[in-house]
């Protein structure tokens, strides 16, 4: 899938400044058997947001009013831990969040979000404060991102942050990763040739068995 | 001077260019019904075919049905979850149309895919191994390189064979010193997150090395290697060596003859090089390790069994400690011990192989689960439930009380409808302890087999050193 460009976003943030939201929080693995990658946003924080007879729960902060139309979710530290499931992206963007704030993020889920258009952004611990800091005071300022300048505010604060400069290229241009990957076919050919024989002969072995 | 996880990266280096990630080529690729189903999709969207089908082995684990078919019925006939009877269908008509090797429904080696990968020997050491699903890590015990990924990137391997990759920093985590009575790898793995937090691995490999490391069995290495990812870590690994090439050697998808002296000979020259430095070291005293259990909603919230749960003030973060105890339904300060629990649940691809029964069926051979306590028993796959059913393990979970099921993922991860109660404690061998990881509302205890076959005998949280 070849992600959505982002190149800048004005919203307004949700606050879920919780650390190590495991992606079993943001989709439940019961929500996991489908075929498809289309509408989980319905399930995104589902047992948080909502109680077991399926009702909203009013002190879950993407229930209150002032979520409505955010895009921007600020979380706490390590966000996305646990299970590689992709399905947490997706349900994320399919929601409509186009960026994370968190201080820090699990690998796999980094790794993930960028494919499906999300950025995410690591804030140091001081930035972080303030700009939660600022959206304690007026819970819908709208955020300002800039993804070419790499700079985050909102009311009288800003920030810079680092991105990793492909992933920054991928997500500006929407370059596929798959079609980059595609393009250098030649050289993967060429490793396949030099690539040590033991190996692909044992799991040649191993496939003619499981076949 | 180079570190394992520095050769076996530079051995799978494609190409390096430009701000672009390095370009990894990846030897063995597993794939289940859970996280394939879009990727194949993106395939069929773009008319694109499957690289190498022969580096690939697919397998349906998540949400299979556990529970045995009535003779001369199908297991596929079982009753199913929503979806997951399309899921699998799905990813037995993706296999068929892409030629991916299948060990689908009726195949005596199905089972877990981080359980038959090694049982079958398709795991090896210095492989590059990547499966939609974050326990990938378990592989590291034989010295690949082995981690979880994403369904976008489960299609880039499907179609190139390749993923881009940053490279990781290194982390020793060195173990030394004999584990004492009743204290098993999952104890060990458990004192480890607890010591580095669930975060504390990020952006790192971990390899462990120490005694205890060298001493332990390849089901303990697994088991070490399956929870690196609990520690944040994109990977865990051990270096190979004559207990990795014991274990290996005969099994159906190693070379043999001159091939496998040739293969045994590389491998050898995998460990970590005299001097090659690491960018962290942790060390870690096995001799002060008790039995753990964890009491909160993340590995990292684990303690010895018989300590009390910390108090507010001396964990690093008291509003997310009370957060997690309120969700548990315990106190700071409490003891575990003797607190009741309703289910007990062995398996997984963390404690799911022959030995892990062989522990909780030397606990409870003779005795009986608890009348208050449902356990089930889910072998980690076929060939491990052929095994005990061989040895007489069955007989024993069967004997005291306990469930003993086909082999699958069940209640670690609740997707087949094996499941836990809400507000019920449940003491699992498996990995998380995430809020309704075993069923919403759920509360899970993580611990080793032994101590979960003594809290069943008991019905209530039991230090495993009493039964022994
Ligand atoms: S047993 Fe649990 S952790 Fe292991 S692969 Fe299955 S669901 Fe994942």
């Amino acid at each position: 899938m070849t992600p959505l460009p982002f190149t800048t976003l004005e919203a307004r943030a949700v606050r879920l400044v919780r650390d190590d939201i495991d992606t079993d929080q943001i989709i439940p693995a019961r929500f996991l058997t489908t075929i498809s990658r289309a509408g989980l946003g319905r399930h995104l924080f589902a047992d948080w947001r909502c109680d077991s007879m399926n009702a909203p729960r009013p002190d879950f902060p993407l229930n209150a009013p002032a979520a409505e139309g955010a895009r921007v979710l600020v979380a706490g530290r390590n966000f996305g831990c646990g299970s590689s499931r992709e399905h947490a992206s997706w349900a994320l963007a399919d929601w409509g969040f186009r960026v994370i704030i968190a201080t820090s993020f699990a690998d796999i889920f980094r790794n993930n979000a960028s494919k499906n258009g999300l950025l995410t952004i690591a804030l140091g611990a001081s930035d972080h404060r303030a700009l939660l800091d600022v959206l304690e005071g007026d819970g819908s300022a709208t955020l300002h991102v800039d993804l070419a300048a790499q700079r985050v505010a909102a009311g009288n604060w800003s920030a810079s942050f680092t991105i990793e400069p492909f992933a920054k290229r991928c997500l500006l241009e929407g370059v596929d990763e798959l079609g980059f990957l595609l393009a250098v076919d030649a050289d993967i050919a060429a490793f396949e040739v030099r690539h040590t024989p033991g190996v692909a002969a044992a799991l040649l072995t191993a496939s003619r068995a499981a076949s | 001077m180079r570190t394992l996880f520095e050769k076996v990266w530079q051995a799978h280096v494609v190409r390096e260019a430009g701000d672009a990630p390095t370009i990894l080529y990846v030897d063995l690729h597993l794939l289940h019904e859970v996280t394939s189903p879009q990727a194949f999709s993106e395939l069929a969207a773009r008319g694109l075919a499957v690289r190498r089908p022969d580096r690939s082995v697919a397998t349906m684990d998540h949400s299979t049905p556990t529970v045995t078919a009535p003779a001369g019925a199908a297991a596929r006939a079982l009753p199913m979850a929503a979806g997951a009877a399309e899921q699998l269908a799905q990813l037995e008509a993706n296999c068929a149309r892409y030629g991916v090797p299948l060990i689908g429904w009726d195949d005596d080696r199905r089972g877990i895919v981080h359980v038959f990968g090694p049982e079958l020997g398709y795991t090896q050491p210095g492989m590059t191994i990547v499966c939609g699903d974050s326990h990938t890590s378990t592989h590291g015990a034989f010295g690949a390189l082995a981690f979880g990924i994403g369904t976008s990137e489960v299609g880039h391997v499907l179609a190139t064979q390749c993923l881009l990759q940053r490279k990781p920093c290194t982390m020793e985590v060195r173990v030394d010193g004999a584990l004492g009575p009743g204290v098993r790898a999952k104890d060990l793995v458990l004192a480890i997150i607890a010591r580095i937090g669930v975060g504390g691995g990020t952006g790192h490999v971990i390899e462990y090395t120490g005694s205890t490391i060298r001493a332990m069995s390849m089901e303990s290495r697994m088991t070490v290697c399956n929870m690196s990812i609990e520690a944040g870590a994109r990977a865990g690994m051990i270096a190979p060596d004559d207990t990795t090439f014991d274990y290996l050697a005969g099994r159906p998808g190693v070379p043999t003859g001159e091939a496998w002296d040739a293969a045994v000979s590389r491998w050898r020259a995998l460990a970590t090089d005299e001097g090659a430095t690491y960018d962290r070291t942790v060390t870690i005293d096995a001799t002060t390790i008790a039995p753990m259990i964890s009491y909160g909603t993340n590995p990292e919230m684990s303690i010895a069994v018989n300590a009390p749960v910390p108090g507010l003030a001396d964990y690093r973060d008291g509003p997310a400690l009370e957060r997690a105890l309120a969700y548990m339904g315990v106190t700071p300060d409490e003891p575990l011990l003797g607190k009741p629990v309703q289910t007990v649940f062995i398996g997984s691809c963390t404690t799911g192989r022959t030995s892990d029964l062989r522990d909780a069926a030397a606990v409870l051979r003779g005795r009986r689960v608890a009348d208050s306590v449902r356990m089930l028993v889910v072998p980690g796959s076929q060939q491990v439930k052929r095994q005990a059913e061989a040895e007489g393990l069955a007989d024993v979970f069967r004997a005291a009380g306990a469930e003993w099921r086909e082999s699958g993922c069940s209640m670690c991860i609740a997707m087949n409808g094996d499941q836990v109660r809400a507000g019920d404690y449940v003491v699992s061998t498996s990995n998380r302890n995430f809020e309704g990881r075993q069923g919403p509302g759920a509360r899970t205890l993580l611990a080793s087999p032994l101590t979960a076959a003594a809290c069943a005998v008991r019905g209530v949280v039991t230090d495993p050193r009493t039964l022994l």
